[in-house]
């Protein structure tokens, strides 16, 4: 059971939160030019990393603000988090 | 009756006697006793029957890893509780265990013909033999296993105790309150940190608080006498809290623990009333300390089970703690220093015993001792047979070759009436695997260690393979310094001597000059597997150790291979060739011991199983027959059953009201979010998939709501309040996850969009009029507004005042009737709802629940999200393309409208459906195809909604069928069970398809 530091209210057990999978996964400004193949990759492909992933967690019985969470998928343990619309942290890149 | 108790110890009341029965039979025994130690001081060794040959089999430890003696706990229907170990289970006055797994009983047991019949029952016996034929299992093979192996009885009735779930913080936690975790508690509490200990026993003190033998000393005292001591000065510490009787029983990430705590298993049954019987402690520490020590191995040789043979130590611990010797003739065979502590503490209470030891030759302080005081010892020998039926009566021993690998010279005949073996020390790395810790393989004495300890978590004691008290209290007090970053003194002065074992021959299989297929060497003792059965599963092919251990079910039972585990891995290992460090281990998984339904549920059970979300109306609803529907959380009223209808009379009489004059719903539950901002309406245009730029104030429109892979996600009527001010409705069960998904989009995708959204579900109430007298009834409630077509026409939105009370009117409609939603503050709710229902009084208004409303929306085609769809249901599919902009650049889901999937034209789409008996119902779910002669029958869809209709006096259904918008007029099967019924593709509107009833 994770200890999740959520960036606008501190350290939270994990069950107040929900995950929303891979983050830094843009929304097509122009799906319409994008062939089935384009839109597929952006509707449907994920990488599912064993190591550093970067993810998406919305604070759900909180403040109900959604935010990123560096995880590193083999051991579980959570390197970092920031806000929506900050740059990830360099150093797991 | 025989009395192995033989002397006095400090642990053991003796002025306080217990009575307790066992198989029907009264006993006693003394405060403080197990309820093992007290079968053993009755000269009681056997108590069960071995789960797949039957054969008897006794007491072997004094533990959590019991295989043997498991019982079930009383006889009540709502309180007896199985699988309880004896050598945990603590005696109160009254208790009632019996023995399980043997019918008739113990002493004669049927199933006891399985070990005649062995060599017929090899490893994965259960797969090979009960696999066909197909038919046999259900009326012949698992009757006959049941009957045979049966663990344990269930409680038929439900759990009248009462349990308790409690969160804690702390710095640290010490798991285990043997000498190593008082130590570590000691320091860590002395040092600010606020700290737990727990430990499983009634007791502090592990196995040194019994320990008396004058070559172990610390400070010049009996280890016990000074760790006493220190527990004497725990208790002083005031932020150190001590639970005893509490085991933990999973290690999660982030060093999240759940700890059992037993309040009342000890207690006599009159004082059990009315309290807490466990109490689940979910812990958080920021560091934990694991001092969880360790388990003696048993020795694999020819007939190791029987009644009579135990581990070594825990003769030991029935002899020094409980006073109760195993037997008056005994011999302890082992291949390590530790029997021999058991041998001098037997020597000194005057029981003869001899000693059989692996190893050639030994030299250590014990071993000095033993030869000093004449006990004879044999070295370099090995057990090759023991015998006695329901008890050992005597033994076998021969010599060792050279290597190890054979016997040699004559068979020595022994008698005894007990035997302890002593295969070694496996370190309990449960706690640290569980945490998700690796381990390492120590090949000197053949243990699994702790691997790296993390900066959150640490082993110390034997459970890290720390094995003599001087290396244990120096290793611990090391290690713990450094763990916490303190610099602790307290035993800087600590002087400790005791005897070192120099010595050590490890020996999974022990050589026998009997062929391996004609002995019985068990290695899992309550599941009966046997070397032989290991050796098998290799020789079939089997390599990974969790495949062997499933096909063999080594370690499967209910003491999850705490005695097992270790050997049936040598031997895969010395069988394969390849080195034991390389084969890595089975998983342990939480629980650690087993745990009660009622410890995991604590409080939820009952009317708190669930949260109940109850309407401001809810009272009105029971007080008129209402039956509930669990709609989410909701409770909805799903019928109202008057003078005792059944439902089918009570929804025909409901609806038929509703469309000849009115009806009224309890519509609070459906999701309210209120979205105000200046780009609200930009925001509702990208979520919904029709446009929203042009409504104008006061007006109300349906919307369809998408994945962004084009399914249908959840619908609704959003109205537009002012300029900037919208409220949207969502489907009841849809509300919270359609809040999650707008705001996703609005903090991610979209941040620069001024909206902000509410969820105001709970904080307005909702009654629904509708039906041709709706107007009417409106008209009575709110005099002063002109509800004429064309100041209030359908579609759009008025505010007026309830008695002064403000109220929000939609003129919208879900079932195809002149209709009005009334919106209230919820405190109003109630009032609300009874003056409507005043008002409504004359023209017969209805109250209907949602079984009804469903009825009436089916009659007009309109879909129910999570009904009629299923996720993947694309607009185009449902009929519903007037929906979906053409002109919109974008909005969640457009784009996968037009992918090659989505535009397949043989998707299934939504159908009406008539059957050929108009008085027929279809049942919802069932499947619909065009051809029952050629098989296999191509399925075309499936039924989803389907009602008998009484405004159109016929039965009607919607479905889903693959290519159905191209098949109206088609004739189509519904196979049943015992028949067929016809079919023919309607359109999915069955009533008023002009709408005519809607400004009736
Ligand atoms: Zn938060």
């Amino acid at each position: 059971m994770f200890l999740i530091n959520c960036p606008f209210c501190g350290e939270r057990d994990q069950s107040e939160f929900s995950s929303g999978g891979e983050a830094h996964i843009v929304r097509p400004k122009q799906p319409t030019e994008l062939s089935d193949d384009e839109w597929a990759e952006y509707l449907f492909m994920r990488k599912n990393i064993k190591g550093i992933q970067f993810e998406r967690w919305n604070h759900v019985h909180g403040c109900r603000k959604w935010f990123n969470v560096v995880r590193d998928t083999s051991n579980d343990k959570i390197l970092s988090v920031y806000k929506m619309g900050e740059k990830p942290p360099v150093n797991y890149k | 009756m025989p009395n192995y108790r033989i002397h006095k110890t400090e642990y053991i009341d003796e002025t306080k006697r217990v009575s307790f029965k066992y198989d029907g039979k009264t006993y006693f025994g003394y405060e403080g006793d197990t309820l093992a130690s007290a079968l053993l001081a009755n000269g009681i060794h056997l108590v069960g029957r071995s789960f797949k040959y039957h054969r008897p089999r006794g007491i072997v430890s004094c533990g959590a890893e019991e295989p043997n003696a498991i019982c079930q706990i009383g006889s009540k229907k709502d309180l007896t509780e199985p699988n309880v170990r004896a050598t945990e289970l603590e005696l109160y006055e009254g208790l009632e265990a019996s023995s399980q797994n043997c019918w008739p009983n113990v002493k004669f047991d049927i199933g006891g013909i399985n070990n005649f019949i062995s060599p017929l029952i090899p490893a994965g016996f259960y797969y090979k033999t009960f696999m066909w034929p197909k038919s046999f299992w259900k009326k012949v093979y698992e009757p006959l296993i049941r009957l045979s192996a049966g663990l344990g009885k269930s409680p038929t009735e439900p759990d009248p105790d009462i349990y308790d779930h409690k969160y804690v913080h702390y710095d640290v936690l010490v798991i285990g309150g043997g000498v190593s975790g008082i130590i570590a508690a000691k320091m860590a509490a002395k040092n600010n940190f606020k700290t737990l200990l727990v430990d499983d026993k009634k007791i502090l003190g592990g196995s040194t608080i019994y320990q008396n033998n004058e070559s172990i000393k610390i400070d010049d005292k009996l280890s016990s006498e000074w760790l006493k001591n220190e527990i004497q000065e725990i208790k002083k510490l005031s932020n150190l809290t001590i639970k005893t009787r509490t085991s933990i029983a999973a290690y999660h990430g982030y060093n999240f623990l759940l700890a059992k705590e037993n309040l009342t298993d000890h207690l006599p049954e009159e004082k059990k009333k009315n309290k807490i019987r466990q109490r689940l402690w979910k812990i958080r520490a920021k560091k934990v300390v694991i001092a969880t020590g360790s388990i003696e191995r048993p020795l694999v040789f020819n007939n190791n089970d029987r009644p009579g043979i135990l581990l070594s130590n825990s003769i030991n611990k029935y002899l020094d703690y409980y006073g109760v010797t195993c037997g008056e003739n005994i011999i302890l065979f082992t291949n390590n220093d530790s029997a021999y502590e058991t041998s001098i503490s037997l020597h000194k209470k005057g029981i003869k015993n001899i000693i059989v030891d692996l190893r050639k030759s030994a030299s250590s302080e014990l071993i000095k001792q033993a030869e000093n005081l004449g006990i004879k010892i044999y070295f370099n020998h090995v057990v090759t047979n023991t015998f006695g039926y329901r008890k050992i009566n005597s033994l076998e021993i021969m010599k060792l070759s050279e290597d190890g690998n054979t016997t040699v010279g004559n068979k020595i005949r022994l008698s005894c009436d007990c035997l302890g073996m002593s295969g070694g020390w496996t370190p309990m790395v449960h706690m640290h695997t569980q945490s998700g810790g690796k381990l390492d393989f120590r090949d000197e004495d053949q243990v699994f260690l702790p691997k790296e300890n993390s900066e959150d978590q640490i082993s110390v004691g034997s459970c890290n393979g720390d094995f003599d008290l001087e290396n244990i209290i120096d290793k611990t007090v090391n290690k713990i310094n450094k763990f916490l970053d303190i610099d602790n003194q307290d035993y800087q002065d600590t002087n400790i001597i005791c005897s070192k074992e120099n010595d050590k021959r490890n020996l999974w299989l022990l050589p026998n000059k009997i062929p391996l297929g004609k002995t019985k060497c068990f290695i899992d003792f309550q599941n009966d597997s046997t070397a032989k059965d290991i050796k098998l599963a290799l020789k079939e092919g089997f390599r990974s150790i969790e495949h062997v251990k499933r096909y063999t079910t080594t370690g499967m039972a209910t003491d999850q291979g705490k005695l097992s585990n270790m050997h049936a891995l040598g031997i895969i290992a010395d069988t394969a060739g390849v080195k034991m460090g390389t084969l890595g281990t089975t998983t342990f998984r939480p629980p650690f011991t087993p745990l009660t339904f009622g410890t995991l549920v604590g409080r939820n059970v009952g009317k708190f199983f669930e949260v109940v979300r109850k309407t401001s109306m809810h009272e009105w609803h029971v007080e008129n027959n209402a039956e509930f529907e669990n709609v989410g959380q909701w409770k909805r009223p799903w019928y109202y059953a008057k003078n005792g209808e059944n439902m089918h009379d009570a929804v025909q009489r409901e609806s038929k009201a509703a469309r000849d004059s009115a009806g009224i719903l309890d519509a609070s539950t459906l999701g309210k979010i209120d979205i105000q901002g200046t780009d609200a309406s930009e925001f509702l245009n990208r979520v919904y998939t029709n446009a929203w730029s042009k409504l104008a104030i006061g007006k109300c429109r349906y919307g369809l709501m998408l994945n962004e892979d084009g399914m249908v996600y959840d619908d609704g009527v959003t109205t537009r309040i002012s300029e900037n001010h919208y409220l949207m409705t969502t489907t009841t069960g849809g509300a919270a996850n359609v809040l999650s998904k707008l705001e996703d989009y609005l903090q991610t995708e979209w941040p620069e969009l001024d909206v902000y959204l509410t969820s105001v579900t709970d904080h307005y109430s909702t009654a629904s009029i509708c039906g041709p007298n709706s107007k009417k009834i409106l008209n009575k409630l709110f005099p002063n507004l002109d509800l004429s077509d064309e100041n209030f026409p359908h579609m759009s939105f008025k505010e007026d005042k309830l008695e002064n009370i403000n109220c929000r009117i939609m003129r919208i409609s879900f079932t195809g009737e002149l209709s009005y939603e009334i919106n209230i503050e919820s405190k109003y709710g109630n009032s609300l709802w009874k003056m409507c229902i005043e008002a409504g009084k004359e023209f017969n208004l209805t109250p209907y629940g949602t079984e009804t409303m469903h009825l009436l929306r089916a009659e007009k085609g309109f879909i129910i999200v999570g009904q009629d769809t299923d996720g993947t249901m694309t607009p185009s599919d449902l009929q519903m393309d007037w929906i979906v902009s053409k002109k919109k650049y974008d909005f969640i889901g457009k784009r996968s409208l037009y992918r090659s999937d989505t535009i397949r034209e043989d998707r299934k789409q939504l159908v009406g459906l008539l059957t050929d008996d108009p008085k027929e119902i279809l049942e919802e779910g069932a499947q619909i195809v065009s051809d029952v002669k050629s098989k296999p029958i191509d399925m075309l869809g499936h039924v989803t909604s389907s009602y008998f209709s009484p405004n159109l006096n016929k039965s009607i259904a919607l479905a889903v069928v693959r290519s159905g918008k191209t098949m109206k007029g088609k004739k189509l099967i519904i196979p049943m069970e015992n028949k067929n019924i016809n079919v023919t593709v309607s359109d999915t509107i069955f009533l008023d398809k002009e709408n005519k009833r809607l400004n009736a």
